[in-house]
């Protein structure tokens, strides 16, 4: 596997949408032809190499290629975007959109993550080790098609409306969410290992949900079923079931209607 | 003004008969003359090797107006990755199913379409309809007012009041600067408010004790009593239902007996549109089946009655139209968002996303109804290619379609890659039409056919000398052989295309955003004081505007083109 050093050497004085950082795109690039792969600055289209200074080349494929992202991204959005393969690490912490309509490979991120990371996100593993935004593997505004598959953590909080409208694939924070997970959700799982305040699984469909710690207000749509004993994130644990939300369309299965499953840990 | 000569193309022009001979195309003022009538100073473009034709003529999509935008403002996601920065003389634009006003404006004209109409205006909203227009670059355009729900039609044809249903026409064409009389689910979309709809044409609409059958043939009636340029234009009950044929049917029968009256060359007194969502047998969608032959062979026998397609083109698409209650039906179908609006004493809109998959054996059924009209079809010059845009799929689709309706080949392909291609092909026509269409019928179907069903013949549609100069040259050899999508390839983006004189295209790329105009009627009638008071009370004790408020004054339409009908008697 090919490594690309990019290091932050002239900050954008606006925001840099840079969906070109992407093991796609460097793979089969030599440092030059990456510093010419272009991005936006505001409206002006401009190239990666005018901020970032660049070392090492791309692999033959996104497979064998990995960016490591080094310096202040803060204003930098997309990193990641669309990625199917290969690897990625942010060493710092960048804005929005990061491993948006992620389809494989691994994104990892030391810092935190701002909103609508992962959105639409279809496969890989996405690994966040300080917090994230608002958004998190939710649908694109209007769309909904949210997170279809692949694997998201973080390890600290996550902001409000994460999950929104997904479909698959997993979400795991082991902090405190903010309001609104996994609004019309219609599979999928998203474990919280903290608390959620509120609005849990509001017009919710299908799919899963955990909390280990406590919901301030219960969504009224849910009605307690029984507990039950469920492995999450390897280790087995005790939780009361609840089915929901029952003010919304449920489809049947094998003569069952599906509800959505809300999990609290007992 | 600039002198042109289009030199040495194949040129398909059906109001003169030509069938790709070669000959040159003369422009001067805005208008083709004679080669004789310009002088040598005349720019030549060498159009050698490359088919020639008038410019397109859309004859229903749904391009302006507040159903449109409220499609783009819930649906930001099928924006998405479609933007296009500005270039020198083109503004942004994007979009996919409901582009912004100038990439629909760019998009017709980079496919060689010169004028558009949009299909259905409600009246109250006719002013964003027509700010929508005049920011759409390049393309005429004029829309049509829906009347087949409106309070004062429904009153006045209850009690046969023929003339003032005329004035009232006139009024509302004139207030809402409209071009024809739009006719939407006639009666069932008043119906939807009380939760209800018209699924057949002897359907009571609630409170007015009025059938659908009345109101069609009375329009009919007032429509060829005032010698409007286009007929009655009609989306019919019982859209996309299974089974819908015989409603189909029964609709078209409305037209017998009518002759077309008018000045301008029309000859039918029925425009049916997006004929392919009402063309459906079987009666659930268990046993959905193709019934285009049933409605062609009334069609092709019945010379008073023109249709357009409608055919699905197998994209993720949105849905939307005035017939409130089929848009409800869609959703409770699909479960994806549903916008709804009902427009007080006139009509109504609904919206949903509508993905038409190739995997999904009704989406497949629909598909081969579209274009198995267009060939069934006996006479080109009476049946047009839609997508009824963006309900059956974007009119970005049009090349494709052409493709699959010019190439057996094509459509082979096409049926083969379908998930269930078996019971498609056995609920279906398709697999057993080998016929195809030569670019002379594609002329007529797309050029000469409609703008002769709108009363535009004398301008629009073809290349001889007095029309407009609205011309397009196709990078495509018809002596050469070609693969079908070398078909859909030249007529996504025309060689050059020239809009009343001005090049507005050249090779694919916008260079010009030319001169647009809007068409609208004004049809003049005797006074009519009863029905000038009926408005004037209507709006005092109904609309939630007064009439002040109402009309679309000039200023909305800085460029008019009307076209004047003396009715008075």
């Amino acid at each position: 596997m090919e490594t690309v050093t990019i290091t932050m050497k002239n900050q954008p004085k606006l925001y840099l949408e840079a969906d070109n950082i992407s093991p796609d795109k460097f793979a089969g690039k030599k440092a030059s032809e990456i510093a010419a792969l272009h991005a936006y600055e505001g409206r002006e289209q401009t190239t990666l190499g005018k901020y970032f200074e660049i070392a090492g080349e791309g692999g033959a494929t996104a497979a064998d290629t990995r960016i490591v992202v080094k310096g202040d991204v803060s204003r930098v959005k997309y990193i990641g975007m669309k990625m199917s393969a290969g690897e990625v690490l942010v060493e710092q912490s960048p804005d929005m959109y990061t491993g948006a309509w992620m389809q494989g490979g691994k994104l990892i991120v030391k810092g935190s993550v701002d909103s609508f990371a992962g959105i639409g996100m279809k496969g890989g593993e996405f690994l966040v080790e300080g917090n994230a935004g608002d958004y998190l593997g939710a649908a694109y505004r209007g769309d909904w098609r949210g997170m279809q598959g692949g694997l998201i953590r973080v390890k600290g909080n996550a902001g409000s409306d994460i999950g929104y409208f997904m479909n698959g694939g997993t979400i795991i924070v082991h902090g405190n969410s903010d309001v609104h997970v996994g609004t019309h959700m219609e599979g999928g799982r998203i474990i919280v290992k903290g608390n959620a305040p509120s609005k849990v699984g509001g017009q919710m469909v299908g799919g899963e949900i955990f909390v280990y710690g406590t919901i301030d207000v219960m969504m009224p749509g849910f009605k307690y079923v029984q507990d039950e004993e469920v492995e999450v994130d390897g280790e087995k644990a005790l939780f009361a079931l609840y089915h929901g939300d029952t003010g919304e369309r449920h489809p049947k299965r094998k003569g069952q209607i599906v509800y959505g499953k809300l999990y609290l840990k007992i | 003004m600039a002198e042109y000569i289009i030199k040495n193309g194949f040129v398909f022009d059906p109001t003169q008969g030509i069938k790709g001979d070669k000959a040159d195309i003369a422009v001067k003022d805005g208008k083709i003359v004679k080669s004789t009538e310009v002088s040598s100073k005349a720019k030549t473009i060498d159009a050698s090797g490359k088919t020639v034709m008038a410019g397109a003529v859309e004859i229903h999509a749904h391009i302006a107006g507040p159903k449109v935008n409220e499609g783009r403002n819930y649906r930001p996601e099928d924006k998405l990755f479609t933007y296009r920065p500005k270039s020198a003389s083109s503004r942004m634009a994007g979009g996919f199913s409901i582009p912004t006003t100038f990439k629909t404006g760019y998009e017709y004209a980079r496919m060689g379409y010169t004028t558009a109409m949009e299909a259905a205006m409600p009246p109250l909203y006719a002013r964003h309809v027509h700010e929508e227009i005049k920011d759409t670059p390049i393309i005429d355009e004029g829309a049509y007012p829906v009347f087949g729900n409106n309070w004062f039609v429904l009153e006045y044809l209850k009690n046969k009041e023929i003339e003032n249903t005329c004035a009232y026409i006139s009024w509302l064409l004139e207030a809402s600067k409209g071009y024809a009389v739009k006719v939407v689910n006639p009666g069932g979309t008043e119906a939807w408010g009380w939760g209800l709809n018209c699924l057949t044409i002897d359907d009571p609409v609630p409170y007015f004790d009025i059938t659908p059958r009345e109101i069609v043939t009375g329009l009919i009636e007032a429509n060829e009593a005032l010698g409007l340029p286009h007929s009655v234009h009609i989306h019919q009950n019982s859209l996309g239902n299974p089974g819908n044929y015989t409603v189909t049917l029964d609709t078209l029968k409305l037209a017998e007996g009518f002759k077309a009256k008018n000045k301008f060359g029309r000859e039918q007194v029925l425009h049916s549109t997006h004929l392919q969502f009402h063309s459906y047998g079987g009666d659930s969608w268990a046993n959905f089946e193709s019934k285009s032959k049933e409605v062609m062979d009334y069609v092709n026998k019945q010379k008073n009655i023109t249709v357009d397609t409608g055919c699905v083109t197998l994209d993720e698409t949105t849905t939307m139209t005035a017939d409130g209650p089929f848009e409800h039906h869609l959703t409770e179908l699909n479960h994806l968002k549903w916008a709804n609006v009902d427009v007080e004493l006139e009509t109504a809109a609904g919206i949903v996303p509508y993905i038409y998959s190739p995997d999904i054996k009704v989406c497949e059924i629909q598909w081969a109804i579209g274009l198995e009209l267009a060939l069934m079809a006996k006479d080109p010059m009476r049946c047009f290619i839609t997508t009824d845009h963006p309900n059956a799929g974007p009119f970005t689709r049009y090349p494709r379609i052409i493709k699959w309706l010019m190439s057996a080949e094509a459509r082979k392909k096409q049926i083969e890659s379908f998930k269930h291609s078996a019971k498609m092909v056995e609920a279906t026509h398709i697999a057993g039409i080998d016929r195809e269409l030569s670019l002379y019928e594609i002329a007529q179907m797309t050029r000469a056919g409609p703008a002769k069903s709108l009363g535009l013949s004398h301008q629009y549609g073809g290349l001889a000398p007095g029309m407009d100069a609205d011309i397009v040259v196709y990078d495509f050899n018809p002596e050469k052989p070609h693969k079908p999508e070398d078909i859909e390839k030249a007529f996504s983006a025309a060689a050059y295309v020239m809009k009343t004189g001005v090049p507005v295209v050249i090779n694919g790329e916008i260079v010009s955003n030319g001169n647009k105009r809007t068409l609208w009627v004004k049809a003049k009638v005797n006074e009519n004081p009863q029905v000038m008071r009926d408005i004037r009370d209507k709006f005092l004790r109904y609309y939630s505007v007064t009439q002040a408020n109402y009309d679309v004054s000039s200023h909305f339409v800085p460029n008019p083109h009307v076209i004047e009908v003396d009715a008075t008697h």
